[in-house]
């Protein structure tokens, strides 16, 4: 039965996922929209399971004093702070816990985005090497690429705008289509083993 | 007296009419009649002024209940008035007048700006009558249609528009089915080989070898995408041999329900494997749901764990190339798979076996050698057959100026 529940529930929302789509009358019209709540509603519980997993692994660094338990003491002071000043004096502009999101959250989300930056040079630099006829044209047309989207291509000569956008519309273009029908196909296949239960593994076990 | 009569008869009329009253000394009876006179004059010649300042109407404005939906929605459409955007270029906007009679009274529902055709009235109520007129403004005057026939809304059993769809996913159902139920007969079915899949037994061995924990991320969106799905699947199939060969196993993620999740299928795996001693529920935990934040902290186990392989199975954004770039600085066996175009040159570039598009899809299938998952690959092979013997004929089709092809595909929204 602990297979069997899952594997009902999985059939029949796949299904109706699937008849909403083809048949706009009611019951079927609003049923996207009730499943979505019914999982907003899940994840919103499921939040907890989250929250008290960090503080059941991080108060176990703390007690233990493993090696880096002050940032666990820093994560535990932090969380506790935005969850009081969030649920106390809520979360719209002007509150507190919005001055700590803006002023501590986002500068330190943007300077780990910031770093994509000194990544992309990096990888960058081993891609295009070019060491095989495949990485040279893949040098040729990168380069090509970046001098299209800077002034200094059009000066250079006034047909690199153009061989860039061309590159960007046409080869480029084609191979993310050619990937995008693949995923799509890739994404029935899979949908449909998972709704016909031929693929249990998600729930544990499998072959 | 006869006299002046006749000298008047040559004069303006209205000329004539003030003599007239000098004359018979009737001024101070008529001034007020006169004045009345006056005022309803220029009051005509102001309306005539008016009339000739209003915008032309919209015309051939007709209703129809919206198709393929459900219900209570009806579209209006009219053609733009010739002084919107050309003519005097007057008209503002549009106002949407309803009614339930049509000789009754009419309300505004909305405002239309100018250039629009099309208005969709989605709060009607199904099977009851309604009537429109389209009223052309210029911001002061205003110049209405006349009103419409009735038309009445109504929910649909079928959405014409996704034929086309419905018949794409029977006939790709039915080559999934069809393979499956030829590789349950036990007829041999060759899948390509796939160098990421094959390098999975490599990476978990290779971490074994060197003591050190395999990562997995499975992606930084939620359940309801298909590509953390596919990860889970993976990470199912991972787990069973990391339970094979005794290696630790770290799941970090950025979902509650992706972590209770993964550890389901990991402690199950463990389980199917008969190592459920080795399962251990604290490698498989919960991060923050940020997506930089996330990054900060998979980075960081990276840096402290050094794990010996890693794998990026799901669906990311941003941050895959700042993972991937910090994998390949500790040196580990880097497998990644998504279904996100933008991202896989990052991967490519990163890791050292990428999973492209359906690859990713397939992984799990492959993985098990189970005839009939094996068998849905095959099915999937042949649709994208079918699909390319489309995508080709269409190409040729609208080189030549065939166009209903491209007719046929559309599919409605």
């Amino acid at each position: 039965m602990k297979r069997q529940i899952p594997l009902i529930i999985t059939f029949i929302a796949g299904i109706v996922m699937i008849i909403q789509y083809f048949i706009p009358h009611e019951p079927f019209a609003g049923m996207q929209q009730l499943f979505n709540q019914w999982y907003l509603i899940i994840a919103a519980f499921a939040m907890i399971l989250g929250i008290g997993n960090l503080l059941k692994i991080h108060s176990g660094r703390i007690s233990r004093k493993t090696s880096g338990w002050g940032y666990s003491i820093v994560l535990l002071t932090g969380l506790t702070v935005m969850l009081i000043s969030g649920l106390g004096w809520g979360i719209e502009r002007g509150t507190f816990f919005f001055y700590l999101f803006w002023n501590l959250h986002i500068p330190m989300a943007s300077t780990m985005f910031a770093l994509l930056a000194f990544f992309v040079a990096s990888a960058s630099y081993r891609a295009f090497r070019a060491r095989t006829i495949e990485a040279t044209l893949l040098l040729i047309a990168a380069i090509v690429v970046m001098l299209s989207r800077v002034p200094l291509g059009g000066y250079i000569w006034s047909k690199i705008p153009f061989a860039g956008d061309w590159i960007m519309s046409y080869p480029n273009m084609a191979g993310q289509r050619a990937i995008m029908i693949g995923i799509a196909l890739g994404t029935v296949s899979t949908s449909l083993r998972i709704i016909l239960g031929i693929e249990r593994t998600y729930l544990g076990g499998g072959k | 007296m006869e006299e002046k009569k006749r000298s008047l008869g040559c004069l303006f009329p209205l000329t004539r009419f003030f003599i007239f009253l000098k004359v018979y000394k009737v001024k101070r009876f008529i001034t007020p009649f006169l004045f009345l006179l006056v005022i309803a004059y220029g009051a005509n010649q102001l309306q005539a002024q008016i009339e000739i300042l209003l915008p032309a109407p919209v015309t051939e404005v007709t209703v129809k209940d919206k198709p393929n939906d459900s219900g209570e929605s009806i579209i209006v459409r009219w053609k733009k008035s010739l002084d919107d955007g050309a003519g005097s270029f007057s008209v503002k906007e549009y106002e949407i007048l309803r009614s339930v009679e049509k000789d009754g009274v009419y309300n505004i529902i909305t405002t239309s700006p100018a250039g629009s055709e099309e208005y969709i009235d989605g709060n009607t109520i199904d099977g009851k009558d309604y009537y429109y007129i389209v009223r052309t403004t210029d911001g002061v005057n205003f110049i209405d249609s006349e009103p419409t026939e009735a038309v009445r809304s109504s929910a649909q059993w079928f959405h014409r528009g996704r034929i086309n769809m419905l018949v794409a996913a029977v006939l790709l159902s039915t080559f999934v089915l069809w393979f499956i139920r030829r590789a349950q007969r036990g007829e041999e079915l060759y899948i390509r080989p796939i160098a990421g899949l094959k390098a999975v037994d490599e990476a978990v061995g290779r971490a074994t070898e060197m003591g050190k924990p395999i990562l997995f991320i499975p992606g930084i969106q939620d359940m309801d995408n298909i590509q953390t799905i596919a990860g889970i699947i993976i990470l199912g199939r991972v787990a069973r041999k990391a339970a094979e060969y005794e290696a630790s196993l770290l799941v970090p993620t950025a979902r509650s329900i992706v972590m209770t999740t993964a550890r389901e299928t990991v402690k199950e795996a463990f389980t199917d494997a008969g190592r459920p001693d080795l399962f251990d529920p604290d490698k498989i935990r919960y991060l923050t749901d940020a997506q930089f934040g996330y990054a900060a902290g998979v980075d960081g186990i990276m840096i402290r764990e050094r794990p010996a392989a890693v794998f990026f199975m799901g669906a990311f954004y941003a941050e895959s190339l700042i993972l991937a770039e910090t994998g390949h600085s500790v040196g580990a066996i880097q497998i990644a798979g998504t279904a996100m175009p933008a991202q896989l040159p990052f991967f490519v570039t990163a890791c050292d076996y990428t999973l492209i598009g359906e690859e990713f899809f397939a992984a799990s299938a492959y993985l098990s050698k189970e005839s009939r998952l094996l068998g849905s690959l095959k099915g999937q092979d042949l649709g994208k057959a079918i699909f390319i013997g489309i995508l080709i004929l269409g190409c040729v089709l609208a080189t030549l100026g065939i166009g209903w092809l491209t007719t046929l595909l559309t599919v409605g929204q």
